[in-house]
């Protein structure tokens, strides 16, 4: 089991914590991901990418957002709490110099994507970020992104931060400039990634996405994760996480993470309940 | 099987048993004796729970089981065992109603003999060559060999005399062992028999591997597993779980940094084996593995206490015919499935699941379609798996295993409705060791390649069970566990 460090509330479902996890810490790369169940027993296991490491300190940094009853039983966990953890799981990205890379970040998606563009700037490529939100509320590690990346740019769905626009629209313009990318890398929610890949696709420019499936093992051994790629199927947690945007069947990925929508929505609803309860009885024996 | 309650089945044991007290039992007495069923749980009630259909034999079915068995000098049954347990040793003491000293002379060879007495193949292995059966023409009519084990385990538990195998003297060597399934435990308790140090890494967030994650609470309760891995824990071995070697850790590190003097993979089969036909990704198909898992593992059974969900299934289609098959068709139907059919490419004389888990599975009403195999997953408007193209299958010539091959009958494909298909047709190794480790030799198929003392391609590197195998079965994989321990123990000394 490991401890839970600190915790942090990003934002109104946005959370941040650090857990020890002194091995996972020295032998995570970038874009690789780890496997959290906030108890043994009855916990679900949910894959969440590495936002950060302190190989130091021993820990990493988790970034999640508390949308499903386990995420917010996650996010109930105050630190000294010990939660399951296995990793660092999934290839790691392949970095090279490739020149000059566009990443974009959707919500929670900068988080995993800022190792990625640490990494990519420790090879020296010249690093464009465009991170996007649907509200300033939701735009997460912005200190560290404007402090690595060459050229920031902030885009939020409702104008109020950065430039009303979508995640597509700076992308879209920058694969137009001449001479155009030389990597994309997008990391978000799926229909974001889909959509960046579509932004690409016309300009040739190769599209890294790193895909969130639902998973148990992480491991290989369950093939809950599989997604079909250029017409194969490939396993999330083994082959990916990270694939070719524009080879993915997007349709079929997200149908994949529906699967249990029904029984989520009732397990998040009844989690909402007890909670309030739990809320209520705290209150009544003050 | 047997139509009897557990109480009539002991009753006429106990009739039995006072009918040959204290008499020296000739031969033809013994082969006389009749073959004690096995008490089992209402078909219909137990498609209702989880608890364990076998209930096993009380001391008056063991000693009269017991007292069939001929005591053949040459003990053909232990050839038969792939970890050669003294079979007519354990049974003689059964006969003498000293169930303490049976435990003892079984766990010379086997420490987890409540687990093997559930779920060996015994009428392939054991029971197969067993003198009284051949002579009394029936394989089903020989010694019950895997009930009597499982009395014997479950009676020392129950009776808390239970005897944790001592650890030698301390040598000062360390041993890693990956994986905790029944091959990485088996190679863990005669490593540290020795008096080497031994720490299991284990992926998952609990012991036992493939008895954990795989076979069902019905057929293998968690209780046990949890009780085997106990004894080792008393024995001083270590286990740290949620601990991915290759990925926490590379296999390299644990020699050449952590301090181990050799290890052991067990890491088992890994990555589930799909059909390659069009729709197989579609929601609501899965693999054995991951329906399993949920259900076993994760307790997807016990919602909501259990966050992990299971998909809601009304008709359910099983597409293989081994044991893994067998275990998802009946989780199916305990989990509230309607209909759950298996189908199979062959007959019922080719399936390779055990004979016992078979008539289990027909007795809760599973329905079997033999000569059967989809060809497609088709989708239904809200894009999810709502049926399955079969086609039918005829017999054809014997294939190079001997049995007879399926041939294709053409045009006799029919669409049937299902919304759940769940992939049973075994797994791949899983590839992950092998990438992290590039010196690790692997065959075509990923398995690892050992001589035959179980080492591998690594100097003081060993492997066994399902990753060297393919998937097998846990007695073959305690058997390369045990094999792995003794050229472990010998390069050691």
């Amino acid at each position: 089991m490991s401890r839970i460090l600190a915790k942090r509330r990003l934002s109104e479902e946005v959370y941040r914590i650090e857990v020890e996890a002194p091995l996972v810490a020295r032998e995570r790369k970038a874009g690789q991901f780890v496997i959290v169940q906030a108890d043994a027993e009855y916990g679900e296991r949910i894959p969440l990418t590495i936002a950060d490491a302190d190989p130091g300190r021993g820990s990493i940094s988790l970034i999640f957002q508390a949308v499903g009853a386990s995420t917010h039983k996650l996010a109930a966990k105050e630190p000294g709490a010990e939660i399951v953890l296995l990793g660092p799981l999934g290839n790691p990205t392949h970095i090279e110099r490739f020149g000059w890379a566009v990443c974009v970040g959707g919500g929670i998606g900068l988080a995993p994507l800022h190792p990625i563009v640490e990494a990519l700037k420790a090879a020296g490529n010249r690093v464009t970020v465009i991170s996007g939100a649907r509200t300033k509320d939701l735009l997460i590690m912005q200190e560290e992104m404007q402090a690595l990346a060459d050229e920031h740019l902030v885009v939020t769905d409702d104008g109020s931060a950065g430039r009303k626009a979508l995640v597509t629209e700076p992308l879209k313009e920058l694969c137009g400039q001449s001479p155009k990318p030389d990597i994309a890398v997008a990391i978000g929610p799926p229909v974001m990634m889909k959509f960046c890949a579509e932004a690409t696709r016309p300009f040739g420019v190769r599209t890294l996405v790193s895909l969130n499936t639902i998973m148990i093992d992480g491991t290989g051994m369950c093939g809950g994760c599989r997604v079909t790629v250029g017409g194969e199927t490939k396993f999330v947690c083994v082959d990916g996480p990270e694939f070719d945007g524009h080879l993915v069947d997007w349709e079929l990925m997200m149908s994949r993470l529906k699967s249990y929508k029904k029984l989520e929505d009732e397990a998040h609803e009844r989690c909402h309940l007890e909670q309030a309860a739990e809320r209520l009885a705290a209150g009544g024996a003050r | 099987m047997s139509d009897l309650s557990k109480e009539a089945l002991a009753a006429g044991a106990r009739a039995a048993l006072e009918g040959i007290e204290g008499k020296a039992l000739s031969p033809k007495d013994r082969l006389a004796l009749p073959v004690q069923d096995m008490p089992c749980q209402d078909p219909v009630a137990r498609g209702q729970n989880m608890h364990e259909v076998a209930q096993g034999y009380d001391e008056a079915q063991a000693r009269i089981e017991a007292n069939r068995c001929l005591g053949c000098k040459n003990a053909p049954c232990v050839s038969g065992c792939p970890v050669r347990v003294d079979i007519p040793g354990f049974i003689a003491e059964i006969q003498k109603g000293d169930f303490a000293q049976a435990a003892r002379v079984i766990k010379r060879t086997n420490l987890l003999p409540s687990i093997c007495g559930r779920v060996c193949p015994q009428e392939g292995q054991c029971q197969a060559p067993c003198t009284l059966g051949k002579s009394l023409k029936s394989i089903d009519k020989a010694v019950q060999i895997g009930r009597l084990e499982r009395f014997v385990a479950d009676w020392e538990r129950s009776s808390g005399a239970a005897e944790a195998p001592a650890a030698g003297h301390a040598t000062g060597k360390r041993v890693a062992i990956v994986g905790s399934g029944p091959a990485g435990l088996t190679c863990a308790v005669d490593v540290r028999r020795q008096g080497h140090e031994v720490v299991i890494y284990e992926a998952f967030q609990k012991a036992g591997g493939v008895m954990v994650y795989g076979i069902p609470e019905f057929r293998l309760p968690k209780e046990l597993v949890r009780s085997e891995a106990g004894v080792l824990e008393s024995m001083g071995v270590r286990f740290e779980l949620n601990y991915l070697v290759g990925r926490t850790r590379k296999l390299r590190a644990l020699l050449a940094e952590d301090g181990f003097d050799a290890v052991f993979i067990g890491a088992g089969a890994g990555l589930p084996k799909f059909m390659d036909i069009p729709g197989e990704n579609l929601v609501g198909v899965f693999s054995a593995n991951e329906y399993l898992t949920r259900a076993n593992l994760m307790k997807a059974y016990d919602r909501p206490r259990a966050a992990t969900p299971i998909y809601p299934s009304r008709r359910v289609a099983v597409l293989g015919g081994g044991n893994v098959a067998m275990d998802s068709a009946r989780m199916a139907l305990r989990l509230g499935a309607e209909e759950v059919h298996i189908l199979y490419r062959r007959t019922r004389e080719e399936m390779p699941a055990r004979a016992e888990e078979v008539g289990h599975a027909m007795e809760e009403g599973v329905v079997f379609d033999f000569l059967s195999s989809p060809t497609r997953v088709l989708a239904g408007a809200d894009g999810r798996c709502e049926a399955l193209e079969v086609l039918s299958y005829a017999l054809g010539e014997p294939d190079a295993s001997g049995r007879r091959s399926p041939v294709a009958i053409k045009g006799s494909e029919k669409v049937l409705p299902y919304d759940t298909v769940i992939v049973a047709i075994g797994n791949e190794s899983n590839p992950l060791l092998a990438r992290t480790t590039p010196e690790l030799k692997v065959d075509r198929k990923g398995h690892i390649i050992v001589d035959e003392r179980q080492k591998t391609s690594i100097e003081r590197v060993y492997a066994g069970g399902d990753i060297v195998l393919g998937a097998a079965t846990v007695i073959l994989a305690m058997g390369e566990g045990r094999r792995a321990a003794a050229a472990i123990n010998e390069v050691l000394q």
